[in-house]
């Protein structure tokens, strides 16, 4: 079924009876051409892209739980592009310009909302650091706008601008930076690759790989064997486990990121933004919750819940920059598993059996990343060349030392990101 | 989580600096070659569910400590000196 507001009306004057199952619920068949472990954000993207782009649709997404249940239901859903190094900015470039069009590609509303990222700094120091990278931002191609302390006091005039130790001096904004809603994204892509013959299969564990004599052969599931010329790892903070099943040690530790949401309010928050101190983000949902987050708990978990710790220095960080949300009350809070690299950027390529590849080391910043991981893992995987705005990232960077992707400047080591 | 330091007993974890896996201890000849060093350096077992781990109990004592916790639980399952474990294994 195609969506329109012309369906929309059928089906509002003829009681919503006629709509139908977005994706089919089909069991696994023995045999693929491809098969993508994992069916969160990237794996999903991956399989449509596979289908779209390349015409592979013997295709099956192998999910343990159902899609949706991993870190892309789970995250703050910021998507920018706004990446100061080589081999990050072309990337998310490109991943920018494929949101833009993906509702149309998908017919279906995402709720991709380019309403603005401000990152604000408090220092001179900050504010160079910021100029930098918003030409670099341009650059590239895209937009980036330094804002003065008076453009923000008419943007948003609720920050605390005269906090005594962050006064707020400016900020870098991305005016096509924004949000999307999660789960759309997840149901979209799903449709679209179901669309296009993908089988996706959920509560379907890989429990292992089969390689014969350097050549991948299938995977072991706990709904049977299935066999595969190509085998796609797509499982963020599970990327160590199932590169383990094929003998692979990764240079990732998983850490638990958190996120909060406060009851719904009126319409308050009109952008994404972001705080220079601390580690503070903030965007206002669709449904009027206040959605935020800061930084890892900063040591390795697979507990998809966090510590108090992290939680005290965000609300903290919030209350500094922004105390009218004190009055909003919290009511959940959440973790997800990340699949954190020494230098903090992704992994998208190759491995050293025939037949199997890795796409993983997202990190905490991998949901912007949805299209273009897929569009350039798809490459990846149908064509064995690496496509060109992901080409730098690469498994062997770590032991060679060229073209490491510290984003962040603070080396190339596990707990420093 | 509240982390055992053997000297000072249970403490927040507020109090301990995380380094990461206790392989670190582990650091192989300057002449064990690239293979040797980018596997000690990057690659991790990342188990999920019991592993070891080095902190610095950086609001205390100052000791290095090796942990022993669950990963998925968050439960912590013992700790002893790094010096301790250090001298042990060479
Ligand atoms: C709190 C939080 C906030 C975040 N905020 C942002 C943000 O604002 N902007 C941004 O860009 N990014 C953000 N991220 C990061 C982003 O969510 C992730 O980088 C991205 O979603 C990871 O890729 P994915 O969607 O494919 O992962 P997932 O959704 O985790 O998908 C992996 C899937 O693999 C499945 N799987 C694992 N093992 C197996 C197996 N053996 N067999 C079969 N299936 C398996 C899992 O069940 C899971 O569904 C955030 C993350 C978190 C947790
Ligand atoms: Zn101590």
């Amino acid at each position: 079924m195609r969506f329109s507001a012309l369906e929309i009306l059928k089906q509002g004057l003829t009681g919503n009876k006629g709509w139908t199952q977005h994706w089919r619920d089909p069991a696994p068949k023995s045999n693929y051409d491809v098969i993508i472990i994992g069916g969160g954000g990237h794996g999903l993207a991956t399989a449509y892209y596979l289908a779209k782009n390349h015409g592979i649709t013997n295709v099956a997404v192998l999910e343990k739980g159902y899609i949706g249940s991993g870190n892309v239901g789970r995250n703050t859903t910021i998507v920018r592009a706004n990446y100061g190094l080589p081999g990050n900015s072309e990337f998310y470039s490109h991943s920018l310009k494929l949101w833009e069009s993906l509702e149309q590609d998908l017919n279906y509303n995402v709720m991709h909302s380019q309403r603005g990222i401000i990152n604000l700094f408090h220092s001179d120091g900050q504010r160079d650091a910021f100029v930098r990278r918003g030409n670099a931002m341009r650059n590239q191609g895209d937009d980036a706008e330094l804002l003065s302390r008076d453009d923000l006091r008419k943007m948003v005039p609720y920050l605390n601008f005269d906090n005594a130790r962050f006064p707020v001096r400016g900020g870098l904004m991305q005016r096509r930076g924004g949000t999307a809603r999660h789960d759309a994204v997840v149901w979209g892509l799903a449709r679209g690759a179901d669309q296009r013959g993908v089988d996706i299969i959920q509560n379907c564990e890989v429990t292992g790989i089969d390689i014969e004599n350097g050549v991948v052969k299938g995977v072991q599931t706990t709904r049977g064997p299935i066999t595969a010329k190509k085998v796609g790892i797509v499982v963020a903070g599970r990327s160590s486990q199932v590169a383990a099943m094929a003998g692979m040690r990764l240079p990732i530790e998983s850490h638990i990121l958190q996120a909060f949401v406060t009851e719904g309010i009126k319409p308050a928050i009109d952008h994404v933004i972001s705080f220079g101190m601390g580690h503070f983000y903030i965007s206002q949902s669709d449904k009027g919750g206040l959605v935020f987050g800061g930084d890892l708990d900063f040591y390795a978990s697979y507990a998809q819940r966090g510590n108090l710790p992290m939680a005290e220095h965000v609300m903290e960080a919030g209350m500094a920059l922004m105390p009218a949300i004190g009055k909003a009350k919290v009511l959940r809070s959440w973790g997800g598993i990340m699949d954190m690299t020494p230098d903090g950027s992704p992994i998208i390529d190759k491995t050293h059996i025939n037949g199997l590849y890795l796409d993983a080391g997202w990190c905490y910043g991998g949901f912007k990343a949805v299209p273009g991981s897929g569009y350039s893992f798809a490459h990846l995987m149908a064509t064995d060349t690496h496509h060109e705005p992901a080409a730098k990232f690469r498994l062997d960077r770590f032991k060679t030392g060229r073209s490491l992707m510290d984003e962040e400047g603070t080396g190339s080591q596990h707990n420093l990101h | 989580m509240r982390l055992t330091c053997p000297i000072c007993g249970e403490r927040d974890r507020r109090e301990f600096y995380y380094q990461g896996a206790a392989t670190i201890l582990d650091r192989p000849d300057p002449e064990a070659g690239i293979e040797t060093w980018d596997d000690y350096l990057h690659n991790r077992d990342n188990p999920a569910g019991e592993t070891r781990d080095l902190w610095y109990h950086d609001a205390g004592c100052s000791s290095w400590i090796v942990v022993t916790r669950n990963t998925v639980t968050h439960e912590v399952l013992g700790s002893e000196l790094a010096k301790d474990v250090k001298g042990r294994k060479s």
